[in-house]
This record gives C-alpha cells, structure tokens and sequence, in this order.
C-alpha cells in the first residue's frame, strides 16, 4: 500500500438504482503519469469526484497515500490538487482574482497567483474577466487554480479539452515536467488514447464503470499488438505469396493487406521480398488499434 | 475557527463586486436619502404641524422602518440567501468549494453568516443613516426640532428587532436556495411566504407567530402599539424574536445536514 498514491480496493459507487463504479481496484503509483481512459460515460469524472470525497465512498475503499479518504479527508484534500470537469471559475472576478480567491482558502500567500498565471501563460489576461476568457484561457486558468497549492498529487479531468494543438503540446509538456522534476503523481484522464499514451507511464482502462486493463505504458503496447497494412498491387497473389512464406493475414481489402507487426527490420524484409517477386508496395505502415478495438478486444478476453 | 475565517474572508473576496454585496449598502443609502428628500420638501407642512421632537423622529424613522418590516426585509433576506449560493450554483463551483481542504461546516457557515452579516450591514446603515440625515435636515431646515431627542433608542431598538425577527427567514430561504439552482422556486415560495406573513400579521391570527415570514413585520408591530407610552420600555426579546431565533437555528442545523449529505454534482 505505501508504494501507491491512490488506492481503491473493490469500490462501488451507485446513483440512486444505477451503478455508475463497480469493484475498481485502482492502484496509482508514487510519481507515476496515470493515464485514466474510457469513453463518456464510463465512470471517470465519477471516479475522480470519489477520490475528492465530493461523492461519499464507502469506508475502507479508497485510500490516498495509504490513509482511508473518508477518516482523513482534509489531510487527504491538503495533498491533491484537481481539476474536475469544466473549471471552477467564478466568471465576475479576473483570472488573478480567481486565484487569490484560492489562496485565500489554501492560506497561501497571494504572490503564488502571479507565479501561476505566467506558468500557463495568463499573465497578459491577468486582470480581464474570467466569463470573458475563451474555453482553452479557462482551462489553463482551471489548470493553474489545480497546481496552486503544489499539490504532491494531481487529478485532471479531460485537462486538454478545448486547447488548441498549442495548448496541447504545452499542457503534456507541463505534466511530463511536474512528474518528472517535481516527483509528482498525476491521475489524468482521457477518451483519447493517443493522447494517454505520449505521457502516460501507466493506463487504466474504465468501461461501464468496471476497470479492464491495469499497468504499464508497455503491457498496453502488448495488448494493443500493432499492426502492418501494406498497400501493394495484384492483391491476390501478393497474399498467396506471403501466405507461402510464412506470414499470417489478418485482413485483406482490395488493396490493403493486413497482417502482424513484429519489428521494423522484418517490415522492411516484407517489403523486399514482394519488391523481389515483381510487386509494387505504394506504402507499408505500422498502424496501432484505436481505442473502440482496443476496448472490444479487451472486453473479449474478459 | 481558522477555517471559518478563511471561509468568510473567501466570501467577501468573492462577492465584493456583486449586486449583492452593494445592495446592503445602497439600499439603505438611497431609502433614507429619499425620504430625507421627502421631508426636505416637504418641509413647510411638517414645520407647521409642530411635532413633539420624540414624535418628529417616530414619523420620520417610521417611513422606513415601515417599509422595510413589511416588504422590502423579507425580499431582502430572501434576495441575499440566494445570491450567496447562487455565485456557486451560477459558476459551478460548488464542487471546487468542496474539494478545499476545509471542513464542511466552516464553508456552509461562512456562508450563512456572510448572509447574516449583509443584512446586519444593510440595517445598520439604515439606523446610521437615518440619525444622519436626521441631523443633516435639522442643519438644513433649522425650524425643526430633529435636535432635541435623542432618537437613538428607537432606532436601536426597531432595527435590533427587524434584524433577528429576519434571521427564520434568512435560515429557511438559505436552504432553498442551497438546494435549488435556480432564482424561481425560492424567489416564488418567498413571494407566497411574505404575502401570507404580511396578511396574517396585518389580520392578527393568533399564530401568525408560527410563519418566519411574518415576524419582521409582527415584531414592528408591537414596537408601533406601544409608542404611546415609554418609547424605551418595549421589550426586545419578545415572542416573535424568540420564534424567528428557534427557527433561524432549527433550520441553519438541518441546513448542514443537507450539505453534508447533499452529492456534489
């Protein structure tokens, strides 16, 4: 338990009749970039508001650094700071009033604001209303009430919704800095795979509220096995031809034929090989599964 | 205590630059400053009717302390314990308030008592400014005897009791308001809640006591029948008062239940 920033053993979670978490064994650990997926709906920002306590766990089911959140919950609070959803933002006050406001319940003292606005690059839209600042502005505003307090761990909600590419790059960035200069824990989460896996170093997949894959960046890759596509002419022969030699199709299109990644040498073996035999390849591409048949693999094997 | 303090400051921070935060002032400022502008011009009539100073003062202060007890306070109380949460509901930040490293309580008393506190403000300043400009008219209109009694009992007194016979309400709007986002549902039952008030206050029902929303206006009553005698001699904790504290404290209690209990959105 000492090794995890965030543990949960079993927790289920119910609204009413519907069960929205349902036995997730989250383990998040100390210094990790976790990346929490799944597609709407499936329990995340659910999740996220248990870890927070603003949704009331049963007891014994969440722990956050080892300590039971329901017995320890200002302690608890102290150490986390979190971006929930769309950003808390109070639209008649400026983004620096936003948070001195913070600072003001975090007992902090008021320079940290000014320090954080230039961190996400709102220091020239200090002083402009916040209801007036674009959806991305909010997020960074949301981003920097959430790092204010140097929390030693942090929970984001869909933080790059709204940024543009910019935006994007610059929030992955910040994460990949604070986890690895400043040792902290980030639970982020996310519907994009793509975007868990450039800054991630462990995953969590959510589906209906029920964890289906836990662990590292690469038992992931494992999972998700990448495959080659090769769009090559006379379709028909060039699949007997690599049937001959040993290769296993798992598709086969018109023009593309699909079969297992195995490295970068024997794609380019592949590619001599139908270029001996007279075909022309137009291109060869290692293509990873997205997230829906990622999902629907997982699933499967459950 | 400490996260009480921060609670409240955190309030005021936020709600500085409000409509709610300005009303505790300029209401009072703009009701005395136009009835003071009534008498001003007003001023030959009430010269030549030659009031008793004790009775001068009682006319005067009286014009808003009439208004206030049987309209405005109550759509005051019931305006001031929605935009305190309101300012949460509309920014969607409950769930952030709650996500700080402060107790519960702390942010739900804050706020009761930052409500608590405006109308405090707002009342004070109408007993101040009515003292004010009382003086100012006397300076003004030399001819009136504002200056030979001392007003400050009444006025003390009035606006002590309209404060906490407002304090039910206050409780009751407050959690109205906490549970519904929106201005109608507690703006509507309001409405009906001071329309009854005044009504049962006005026809005398032996338990128009029993509504919070009458209080305000039964415990300036009492204050008008004994005028006649003793302006001093009127009790401050009367039975309204003590139904609108049983009830201001009743309700704040039950009030922390529903927020601890209340599922942040």
């Amino acid at each position: 338990m000492g090794n995890y920033a965030i543990e949960t053993v079993g927790l289920n979670f119910n609204f009413g009749n519907q069960v929205i978490v349902k036995d997730l064994s989250l383990q998040v650990p100390k210094g990790s970039i976790y990346g929490f997926l799944g597609p709407n709906g499936a329990g995340k920002t659910t999740t996220i508001k248990i870890l927070l306590n603003l949704l009331k766990s049963p007891s014994d089911q969440v722990f956050i650094f080892g300590k039971e959140i329901n017995s320890n919950r200002i302690a608890t609070l102290k150490r986390i700071g979190a971006l929930v959803e769309q950003p808390a933002i109070y639209g008649h006050l400026t983004g620096k009033e936003n948070l001195i406001n913070r600072c003001i319940l975090l007992g902090i003292k008021k320079t940290k604001a000014d320090e954080m606005l230039s961190l996400v690059g709102l220091t020239d839209a200090a002083n402009k209303k916040a209801s007036k600042y674009s959806l991305g502005m909010k997020q960074r505003l949301g981003i920097a009430q959430a790092l204010i307090s140097d929390p030693e761990l942090l929970l984001l909600d869909e933080p790059t919704n709204g940024l543009d590419p910019n935006g994007i790059i610059e929030v992955r960035n910040l994460m990949i800095d604070l986890a690895t200069k400043h040792q902290k824990t980030i639970l982020v989460s996310s519907h994009l795979l793509a975007e868990i896996e450039r800054t991630a170093t462990h995953v969590g997949i959510i589906n209906k509220g029920q964890l289906l894959f836990q662990g590292t960046i690469n038992e992931l890759h494992l999972l998700s096995k990448p495959m080659l596509e090769i769009e090559v002419d006379k379709i028909e022969s060039a699949s007997s031809l690599l049937t001959k030699s040993g290769y296993e199709i798992i598709a086969k299109t018109e023009k593309i034929i699909t079969i297992p990644f195995t490295s970068s040498q024997k794609s380019g073996e592949l590619n001599t090989l139908l270029i001996q035999n007279g075909f022309t390849v137009s291109s060869l591409y290692q293509q990873r599964k997205d997230l829906e048949n990622l999902f629907l693999d997982i699933t499967k094997t459950n | 205590m400490h996260a009480l303090y921060i609670s409240l400051v955190s309030e005021f921070y936020k709600s500085r630059k409000t409509l709610a935060f300005w009303a505790a002032i300029l209401l009072p400022v703009i009701i005395c400053a136009l009835i003071s502008f009534g008498f001003y011009s007003d001023a030959e009539k009430i010269i030549a009717r030659q009031y008793p100073p004790m009775v001068l003062w009682a006319h005067y202060s009286g014009a808003a302390l009439g208004v206030m007890g049987f309209l405005i306070m109550p759509f005051y109380v019931i305006f001031m314990a929605f935009s305190v949460n309101n300012i949460e509901h509309k920014n969607d930040t409950w769930k952030m308030l709650f996500a700080q490293p402060l107790n519960k309580f702390s942010i739900y008393a804050a706020k009761y008592l930052y409500a608590v506190l405006l109308i405090f403000i707002c009342l004070f300043l109408f007993a101040t400014l009515t003292y004010a400009f009382g003086h100012l008219l006397q300076v003004l209109l030399p001819k009136l005897n504002f200056n030979q009694y001392n007003p400050l009992n009444i006025l003390v007194n009035s606006y002590g009791k309209l404060f906490l016979s407002s304090l039910g309400i206050l409780s009751l709007q407050f959690i109205l308001s906490l549970l519904w986002s929106d201005f109608l549902k507690p703006m509507g039952i309001g409405f009906i809640g001071t329309i009854m008030g005044i009504i049962t206050a006005n026809v005398g029902w032996k338990y128009a006591y029993l509504i919070p929303y009458s209080l305000p206006a039964l415990s300036l009553k009492m204050t008008k029948v004994k005028k006649g005698g003793d302006p001093l001699d009127f009790p401050v904790f009367t039975q309204e008062i003590w139904t609108s504290l049983i009830y201001a404290l009743v309700l704040f209690i039950i009030g922390y239940f529903i927020v601890t209990k209340k599922s942040i959105k």
